[in-house]
């Protein structure tokens, strides 16, 4: 499976190796993600399709990702650096609320990411949206794209298949929306970033996290992405 | 010390640059499949290793030990599927004997894909990792990346595609073990079809809630050789000759001498 064609180059100042060729076969999330702040905390949305090359490695994929309680965040680029640094992050929030005796800010674990993001920028390929809920921020949303910069934002698209969805997510964004509301707008922009983008498909994911705590939903192909609607 | 010994890259590339090939690893160009049930969990393999455009072996064994309740299918590089589950299995037994518990299939799986990750996909492994453990059943693919996912079904290498498309066709709910058994020895037979880098015979191995692991090795094989109905073999005789000349051992002891052999003097005698 793995070819063995490696080249390696001998230049005058010692050896060059294509990177590109290195980084072959891997697993990638050409994905369409998001998140948002309604009224009552923040909506975390993701398709589901990994895929590999022109094969589809996995069409139920859970890209949302939780890294606390009420702390979750969308992945995209390779699956297995923003696994990697979500693992990361889950650990040192997990000893952080250990050591303080709270949970971390939503800004404490996207400072996190943030820093795995920016000083390993030359090896990783990773768009991270981080979303949480808590009770003295209320509900924020950060996104760090590839060069490791850190956004905080009212809503955040990204991936590959959110390129086509900033008209629409311009044209129904709204402040202060109900939780419906924000249900119907994540919903709706990511029906659209799966019907253009093809390395985005397969079910919709929805976390919903509030003073409550965090809510999962899910909606198929099979009817339109009407339901089933709310899980555990 | 542990790890890798890169002294020799340098020497090589240079090698390689000055026209030299690089050495061919054997890889598994593989078929490996897994399943869960009700009760348990099944993988399966087919048994096919090549080396470029050889079949380097007919009969090799794709599935692992990694625990006795956890097992893993490797395809990829064969070394490096057999290397990596021989490290993660030692290390599995000292967490499992340092916490006296039972190892879980979720801390096995972490183990191989931060091992894997720190390689950065230079270790050519790709595995499909499945157990059962005192949280439930565990079924989980592992990329040579380090990235992993987790599904009801599962296929790998080469042959995944024509695998997964008689899951994608066959698989339902809430399977028994033989069906199970079945479903996956049925896709490992896609694979062994209809990919070019798989072939041979089905191994299959079921790991079951409350009952020891079952390996079957050579669970199907439908590629048996059949009988040849002709040889070329040529009768005694066929070589027509126009003289013969028997020498003695006594004409031969006037040369050299010459020793009985001890046992039945019909029979050669063969060095070990």
């Amino acid at each position: 499976m793995v070819g063995h064609g490696m080249t390696g180059m001998l230049g005058e100042d010692g050896i060059h190796v294509d990177m590109n060729h290195l980084k072959k076969g891997e697993v990638n999330l050409g994905t369409s993600i998001m998140a948002i702040n309604f009224n009552g905390g923040v909506i975390l949305g993701a398709d589901s399709r990994t895929t590999t090359g022109a094969y589809i490695a996995n069409r139920v994929t859970d890209k949302l990702t939780q890294v606390h309680d009420t702390i979750w965040c969308c992945r995209s680029g390779s699956a297995a650096d923003t696994q990697a640094v979500a693992d990361i992050v889950s650990y040192h929030l997990n000893m952080y609320s250990i050591v303080n005796n709270e949970a971390p800010s939503t800004q404490v674990a996207a400072a996190l990411f943030q820093e795995l993001c920016y000083e390993n920028k030359d090896m990783l390929s990773a768009g991270i949206i981080i979303a949480g809920y808590d009770p003295k921020h209320g509900g924020q949303v950060y996104s760090i794209p590839l060069g490791g910069s850190l956004h905080k934002q009212p809503y955040s698209i990204g991936g590959s298949g959110s390129t086509y969805i900033y008209g629409y997510c311009d044209k129904h964004w709204k402040e202060d929306m109900t939780e419906q509301e924000g249900i119907d707008f994540v919903r709706g922009a990511l029906q659209e970033a799966i019907k253009w983008d093809g390395s985005s498909g397969g079910v919709i994911r929805l976390v919903v996290l509030t003073s409550q705590g965090a809510q999962r939903h899910l909606y198929l192909p099979d009817n339109g992405y009407t339901g089933p609607g709310v899980t555990n | 010390m542990t790890g890798f010994d890169f002294s020799n890259y340098n020497r090589n590339a240079a090698l390689h640059a000055k026209g030299v090939p690089l050495p061919k690893a054997t890889s598994t160009g593989t078929t490996i499949v897994g399943c869960i049930y009700d009760n348990g969990v099944v993988i399966a393999a087919d048994t096919r290793a090549t080396s470029g455009p050889i079949v380097a072996d007919k009969n090799c064994e794709k599935l692992h030990y990694i625990a006795p309740k956890i097992w893993c299918a490797g395809a990829g590089t064969a070394a490096d599927t057999e290397f990596t589950t021989a490290l993660i299995s030692s290390n599995i037994e000292l967490h499992a004997l340092s916490t006296g518990r039972p190892p879980r299939v979720i801390t096995c799986m972490t183990m191989l894909k931060q091992h894997l990750f720190r390689y950065q996909g230079h270790i050519g492994a790709y595995l499909v990792v499945a157990g059962v453990d005192p949280t439930g059943i565990g079924l989980f693919t592992v990329h040579a990346h380090g990235s992993t996912d987790k599904l009801p079904y599962v296929t790998m290498g080469s042959g995944s595609l024509a695998a997964m498309s008689v899951f994608e066709s066959m698989w339902k709910p809430n399977l028994d073990r033989d069906g199970a058994v079945a479903l996956c020895a049925e896709a490992i037979k896609a694979g062994i079809f209809n990919d070019l880098g798989s072939g041979s015979n089905v191994d299959v191995c079921v790991i079951e809630k409350d009952k020891p692991t079952q390996l079957l090795r050579n669970y199907i094989k439908p590629n048996e050789r059949g009988e040849k109905e002709r040889n070329y073999r040529f009768p005694k005789g066929t070589t027509a000759y126009l003289n013969q000349k028997i020498i003695s051992k006594e004409d031969m002891r006037k040369y050299v001498s010459v020793e009985e052999a001890s046992g039945d003097p019909n029979l050669m005698e063969v060095d070990i």
